[in-house]
């Protein structure tokens, strides 16, 4: 083995094996959580009227007899089978209900991240290269507006102006609901399925319903990436690498977005890959005023209903996704700046 | 400079524009014509099995889906109970035995036919299940041990039911309405069973009917579809689907229902209904629900135990007022324990709010320098503000109340353990019967603390009342209908003047809904909600 190619078998079984490990950690405080919530796990199986036999069949059949540490075991193995067990709110198998509700909150997610991108961090640009006049006052005011304005507010004063004056978007839910259950699923997101089914009305009505909530989440993520964009740009500018760039007489264009911008990519990676996860956490109450079935609404309706469950795997797939991004963001540092390869 | 300022237009303008560039600026939106689409709140179902469910929401999937021996006509409910799928039915002379012969050609949507035996697995099936609402029909004697005699298909076209005594033929018919005893297509739950659980696992979420729609697609906590399943034997079925999609929150609802986006509206609050009144497209129908709210007095306390103090505190109550203002749209005044659309209803008022009459009443009762009293109440909103109302109208009075708070499970536990003065609560009743309330308000075999009856509210109030139990004891056994449905009004004309419970008001429920949809029937305190009728 060449030398150069066993550093990268290392550094990749290393990021693999840390990865495992916070898997493993993951599942451990879950596993923890389920014990020491106030819920019989046993009840929400056989009901309450069941025998006193037919709950220690149950008890039993769940390993709750044996040691904490075997119980664990079993808990690993059956989530590595993807199970999760059944939901006593819905009475399917909660892996089927989060597969069911996960591809509606990435839908909205990325849409949303990318519409903060997009706009984010030009804003955040344009703010920090017109520090303190009337563009930078502009854009940090219309962040912090996104910053302070309670979500259900701006959903609902969303839906009566572009839904119920306008007429520009569609209402509530991820189509107009004679238009569900139509198209078969595939990925479960519902601009991906339409068009691997061909059906473009299906399409432009599933735009129709998502650019709003979307552009709302799109907004709160905006705030955040145009003013963490706007003051790493403000450090970088001050580096003395820019002033010897323009005292070698580069084109303003070119200091500001190959070189300033190029080096705060780095950290914006990580912004943005953080305000993507806590985006496809789910955002409980743009879920409820959108009537968006995504996971948010799905565990925190398990929440309420103390369905043991549902939040285990709700919660362990959160935390799948977050360990997943951190990688992601990991490996893009590594793309960007040489330095960390 | 110049790049920038032109960037920073562009992404204004971009934004700006975007939503006009859009291909789908709509106009008005309108469902198709025969498709009916209800926004509902349905996060209460937990399963789809008609001998499980017990939900609101729940039961209107199976009054739609499934067909029951017995039905009500959505056209006349107040005519009561209807052959349904048993055309006709006889009762023994000992009361006991009832015979129902089963109305031939009708099929399951599976194509099967509907058979007694059908109707025997599926009485059978609720009573091994042993699933919440099975008591309706256990209350008659039913069990797994002797449900093989007592539950018994002779033939293909005659079911048999014993019951362990004699009861109201009308009482029994009426619990035979309840979506418990739906019929379930038998060789289709019998392909699913696992493990002896009746097929349970896989009814939950699949239907095996022989109403007018059939399940096509089930998403928990979201929506539910419903196809037409042709040829309904109980009259045409002008919506072909039907969805009922899961819309949480009042001004989403109203909102989809103003752009044409929805035909029905079920959970809108007082506000948005108001809201609408200017919208000429769009109408709201109210519908009496079966909810009773009432506050009683524990008669162990040495002053509420008082008959005309009692009396008084009827009079104390600004009926009206809390239904004019508060309650608006939400609940109507009805001073009586069956709810409005039940057989033997009474619609008597005898109390308004006279402070006069009342403070004559405590002075006769040697109260006239008023006392203190302690309400406790559940800390729901609505029930918190009627406390309040009676508060300050007590206080006209001279008896100084305090309101105590608490969880259902606190006020609940006080309740049941007789230990209060006055409970402010909603009563529901369980099923289509008017014993259902008659049980609990007006019958208390034992008044002692021993007895522990929890389930009844009478003895909840320590209220003893050997005659009116007797009453109910004689109405739920009276074989002529009409006279039984008289002897629950004269119950209750009795119960108005002496018992130490104060019905104040029943729950409406507001349907909005587009003004071209019509014969949409919410089912009243009675039943549930019948798609099958409705037309646009």
């Amino acid at each position: 083995m060449t030398p150069p190619l066993f550093k990268l078998a290392r550094a990749l079984a290393a990021t693999l094996l840390s990865v495992l490990l916070t898997i493993i950690g993951l599942l451990f405080v879950t596993f923890l959580i389920g014990r020491v919530m106030p819920v019989d796990p046993v009840l929400a199986i056989v009901g309450e009227r069941a025998s006193q036999e037919m709950y220690e069949a149950a008890y039993r059949s769940l390993g709750l007899d044996q040691p904490l540490y075997v119980q664990f075991w079993i808990f690993l193995k059956s989530v590595a089978a993807g199970d999760f067990g059944m939901s006593t709110l819905t009475a399917r198998p909660v892996a089927e209900d989060v597969l069911r509700v996960f591809p509606a909150t990435l839908e909205l997610a990325t849409l949303a991240t990318i519409i903060g991108v997009c706009f984010g961090v030009p804003m955040g640009v344009i703010s920090a290269v017109h520090e303190g006049r009337w563009p930078d006052h502009l854009v940090r005011l219309f962040g912090l507006f996104g910053y302070s304005m309670p979500v259900f507010w701006i959903g609902l004063m969303g839906l009566l102006v572009f839904y119920g004056i306008l007429g520009w978007v569609g209402g509530p839910g991820r189509l107009d609901i004679y238009y569900e259950d139509i198209i078969p699923p595939v990925t479960g997101m519902i601009l991906i399925d339409s068009l691997i089914a061909g059906d473009m009305t299906i399409f432009w009505n599933a735009v129709s319903h998502i650019i709003l909530p979307a552009s709302i989440l799109g907004y709160y993520s905006l705030a955040y990436i145009s003013r963490m964009t706007r003051s790493f740009m403000l450090e970088q500018l001050s580096q003395e690498y820019i002033t010897t760039a323009r005292v070698k007489g580069l084109s303003e264009r070119a200091v500001i977005w190959r070189h300033a911008l190029g080096n705060v990519m780095i950290p914006l990676i990580t912004v943005v890959a953080l305000s993507y996860a806590t985006l496809l956490e789910g955002s409980v109450l743009t879920e409820v005023i959108f009537a968006w079935p995504g996971i948010g609404q799905y565990i925190t309706n398990a929440l309420l209903s103390a369905d043991l469950n549902a939040v285990l795997g709700g919660t362990v797939v959160v935390g799948l996704v977050f360990i997943l991004l951190n990688l992601l963001s990991d490996l893009l540092y590594k793309i960007v700046d040489p330095r960390a390869r | 400079m110049r790049f920038q300022r032109s960037l920073l237009a562009a992404a204004l303008s971009t934004a700006l524009a975007l939503p006009m560039t859009l291909p789908f600026t709509q106009a008005e939106a309108a469902t198709p014509p025969n498709m009916l689409v209800i926004a509902n709140r349905i996060d209460d179902i937990v399963s789809l099995d008609p001998h499980e469910l017990f939900e609101f929401a729940g039961t209107d999937y199976a009054n739609n889906v499934y067909d029951t021996l017995v039905v009500f006509d959505p056209a006349d409910l107040s005519s009561g109970y209807q052959p349904g799928l048993a055309e006709s039915w006889s009762v023994s002379e000992d009361g006991k035995t009832f015979t129902f012969k089963m109305r031939s050609g009708i099929s399951f949507h599976s194509g099967n036919p509907v058979t007694a035996k059908d109707a025997e697995y599926s009485l059978r099936r609720v009573v091994a299940l042993e699933k919440t609402p099975s008591f309706i029909l256990t209350q008659f004697g039913f069990n797994k041990e002797n449900m093989a005699e007592t539950i018994r298909a002779t033939d293909d076209g005659t079911l048999v039911i014993t019951t362990d005594k004699k009861y109201a033929p009308s009482f029994v018919l009426n619990c035979f309405t309840a979506a418990v005893a739906s019929i379930v297509d038998s060789k289709t739950v019998q392909e699913h069973e696992k493990d002896g659980d009746w097929g349970n696992e896989w009814l939950r979420t699949n239907s095996a009917g022989s109403g007018a729609y059939k399940l096509i697609n089930w998403k928990p906590n979201e929506s539910y579809s419903l196809q037409a399943a042709g040829n309904y034997w109980r009259g045409d079925v002008a919506m072909q689907r039907v969805i009922v999609r899961h819309i949480a929150e009042s001004s989403a609802q109203r909102l989809l229902l103003e752009k044409g986006d929805i035909d029905v509206a079920r959970n809108l609050s007082p506000e948005d209904v108001a809201g609408l009144s200017s919208d000429e497209n769009v109408k709201v129908e109210d519908t009496l629900r079966g909810r009773i709210m009432y506050f009683s007095m524990n008669q162990k306390d040495p002053v509420l135990s008082k008959p005309k103090v009692v009396e008084a505190l009827k009079y104390l109550v600004d009926y009206k007022g809390m239904e004019g203002s508060f309650l608006k749209g939400q609940y109507t005044v009805h001073q009586a324990f069956l709810p409005l659309t039940y057989m033997g209803e009474l619609k008597d008022q005898p109390y308004s709010f006279d402070v006069d009459k009342a403070k004559a009443l405590l002075a006769e009762a040697g109260e006239g320098d008023g006392f203190e009293v302690e309400l406790i109440v559940r800390n729901a909103q609505e029930r918190v503000e009627i406390s309040q109302s009676l508060q300050n109208t007590f206080a006209q009075a001279g008896i100084t109340a305090t309101i105590t708070q608490g969880t259902g499970k606190q006020t609940l536990g006080k309740y049941r353990s007789r230990d209060f003065q006055i409970y402010v609560g909603l009563w529901g009743p369980d099923y289509p019967d008017p014993h259902t309330n008659a049980d609990t308000f007006a019958n208390n075999p034992d008044n002692s603390d021993e007895a522990q009856l929890t389930g009844k509210l009478a003895w909840r109030n320590a209220w003893d009342i050997p005659e009116m139990t007797k009453r109910t004891d004689a109405a739920v056994q009276e074989t002529d209908a009409k006279v039984r449905a008289q002897m629950y009004v004269d119950i209750q004309k009795d119960f108005q003047k002496v018992a130490p419970f104060a019905p104040m008001f029943q729950q409406v429920q507001q349907n909005a809904m587009r003004a071209n949809v019509n014969g949409f029937n919410p089912g009243a305190a009675i039943t549930a909600v019948f798609y099958w009728p409705v037309t646009k």
